[in-house]
């Protein structure tokens, strides 16, 4: 698993810093690190681009898990966090929220994170959950409709289907195309027949909370 | 009172349908005309709801003109803008008005229409819409409650005859089916063996079947819809006839295959009914019921 995130556009993050003029940079060493956003060499190009602009950068750190509980040490490492008037976080926001959870100081996150998911080839990610609450991969030939259909239709592909194809992009595969092909091959086609109900949305109220025995 | 669209669909008589596209906007006195010109000539009319998922007067609205003119209304409703409760209250204000036919759409992706950062529902898709109004017929609403005064529509869906892959789309079909259409209107059809080869399929179920025929305007009108409209597929010659003709006259030329399409397909008995889309150009559709001999 992986929390997929992209860089904001610097101009966001410059006028998000506006009012502060003393940063401390916080990467993480795991997700962030791997989609090449907030790695040990990113964050050295943050710093980089915040002096240009004449910020002081105060100190900057990788943490190893940003969202995992040693980040409150690790923050307390850092040299300088004392002096900055805001902490940049280059992470996913799950680490934006531990480091907030952790420091009585401004958090400003400086990625957009997009999704969870898995990397196909080298720097290609894609969703393939989105942690609806009620699977139905065992119907679905393993292939989730509610993630990989533009529409997260239930019960079959809608009329924009071209060839296998999605009517939103043309390169991208239609989610109904591939179950079909995969039950098929499977002799489940009987699974594409059966009505499935309106979504319960109720298994997934927001905020999300479970205390797992 | 019931579904006067119903009694036609169930007389054994060949049904036509038009369609009417609602503005953008508030001067409606273009859509009025269009009202004015067809209620009469064809059995129902559908207004379409944000068609291309582009923002329009709303296809209720549409369909309160038409019942003011003494029309008949087919709501059209796709599940792209709103979730189940809005549905629900909207059927059952639709009802009250008098509106008594409904065609249930998924609806297309936010982002091939004009507002792209627009949030997509799609709560329901088309088949849970019709079980919808099926288990609301019935006296309860979605929620599993009681409705003080239930509803009574006579429901329809569309299908894709010329998708590719067809099975999955056929799959589908049968669930509509299931769920409670009682009639198809079809994505547009122009090559009438395939359909026909559809229809064998089709008449198998107990449900009622419109040809979709949209016209034809430009032999490159033509050539467009078949390389980016998802199933539909304009045969050669057919842009062929379209590019033959004299310098002005192709929409004359597409006129005259629309009608010469509905003529076929009622005199072959090859389906219940046609289902006439002349996109923009709704002043046409007598011209086409004319050629055809109706």
């Amino acid at each position: 698993m992986k929390s997929i995130t992209k860089q904001k556009p610097f101009d966001e993050v410059k006028q998000q810093l506006d009012r502060f003029d003393r940063v401390c940079i916080v990467g993480c060493g795991t997700c962030a690190t791997m989609t090449k956003t907030g790695g040990r060499e990113e964050v050295l190009n943050m710093k980089e681009h915040l002096q240009e602009l004449g910020k002081l950068v105060t100190g900057w750190t990788v943490i190893p898990t940003a969202c995992d509980e040693m980040t409150e040490g690790a923050l307390n490492l850092i040299q300088g966090i004392q002096n900055a008037n805001c902490i940049l976080v280059m992470a996913c926001a799950l680490g934006v929220h531990k480091v907030n959870l952790y420091i009585d100081k401004p958090v400003i996150p400086a990625l957009d994170t997009l999704f969870i998911g898995v990397e196909d080839s080298p720097g290609y990610f894609h969703e393939v959950c989105a942690q609806c609450g009620q699977c139905v991969l065992g119907e679905t030939a393993g292939i989730c409709p509610l993630t990989a259909c533009h529409k997260g239709l239930l019960n079959g592909p809608c009329g924009g289907t071209n060839n296998g194809k999605c009517e939103v992009d043309k390169e991208k595969d239609c989610a109904w195309t591939l179950i079909y092909q995969r039950l098929k091959e499977q002799g489940r086609l009987d699974l594409m027949h059966k009505y499935h109900p309106p979504k319960n949305y109720q298994v997934v109220p927001r905020p999300r909370v479970i205390k797992l025995v | 009172m019931i579904s006067k669209f119903r009694q036609v669909l169930n007389s054994g008589k060949f049904v036509v349908t038009s369609e009417i596209g609602p503005p953008k906007g508030t001067n409606i006195e273009k859509m009025l005309h269009h009202i004015d010109l067809l209620k009469d000539k064809v059995d129902a009319l559908n207004v379409t709801d944000h068609q291309s998922s582009v923002m329009r007067f709303p296809s209720i609205g549409g369909c309160l003109a038409i019942k003011e003119q003494g029309g008949e209304p087919i709501l059209q409703m796709t599940c792209r803008d709103r979730n189940r409760l809005a549905l629900q209250a909207e059927l059952l204000l639709a009802y009250t008005r008098g509106i008594r036919n409904v065609l249930c759409l998924t609806g297309d992706a936010i982002p091939v229409g004009d507002h792209k950062e627009a949030k997509g529902v799609f709560d329901l898709d088309s088949v849970q819409l019709l079980r919808a109004i099926r288990q609301m017929e019935a006296g309860k609403d979605l929620g599993g409650n009681e409705l003080d005064g239930t509803i009574e529509f006579c429901a329809g869906a569309i299908v894709t005859p010329e998708a590719r892959p067809i099975e999955p789309q056929l799959i589908k079909f049968e669930k509509k089916v299931e769920a409670g259409a009682e009639f198809f209107q079809t994505q547009a059809v122009y090559d009438l063996d395939n359909f026909a080869k559809f229809m064998q399929y089709a008449r198998q179920f107990s449900v009622k079947i419109l040809a979709g025929i949209v016209l034809l305007s430009s032999a490159s009108m033509a050539k467009y819809m078949t390389e980016n409209v998802p199933g539909i597929f304009v045969p050669k010659y057919l842009i062929d006839e379209l590019a033959s003709a004299p310098r002005g006259e192709a929409l004359n030329k597409g006129k005259e295959i629309a009608g010469r399409m509905v003529a076929t397909l009622k005199k072959e008995s090859i389906c219940d009914g046609v289902h006439i889309m002349a996109i923009r150009r709704e002043e046409v559709v007598p011209d086409i019921l004319a050629i055809a001999g109706l």
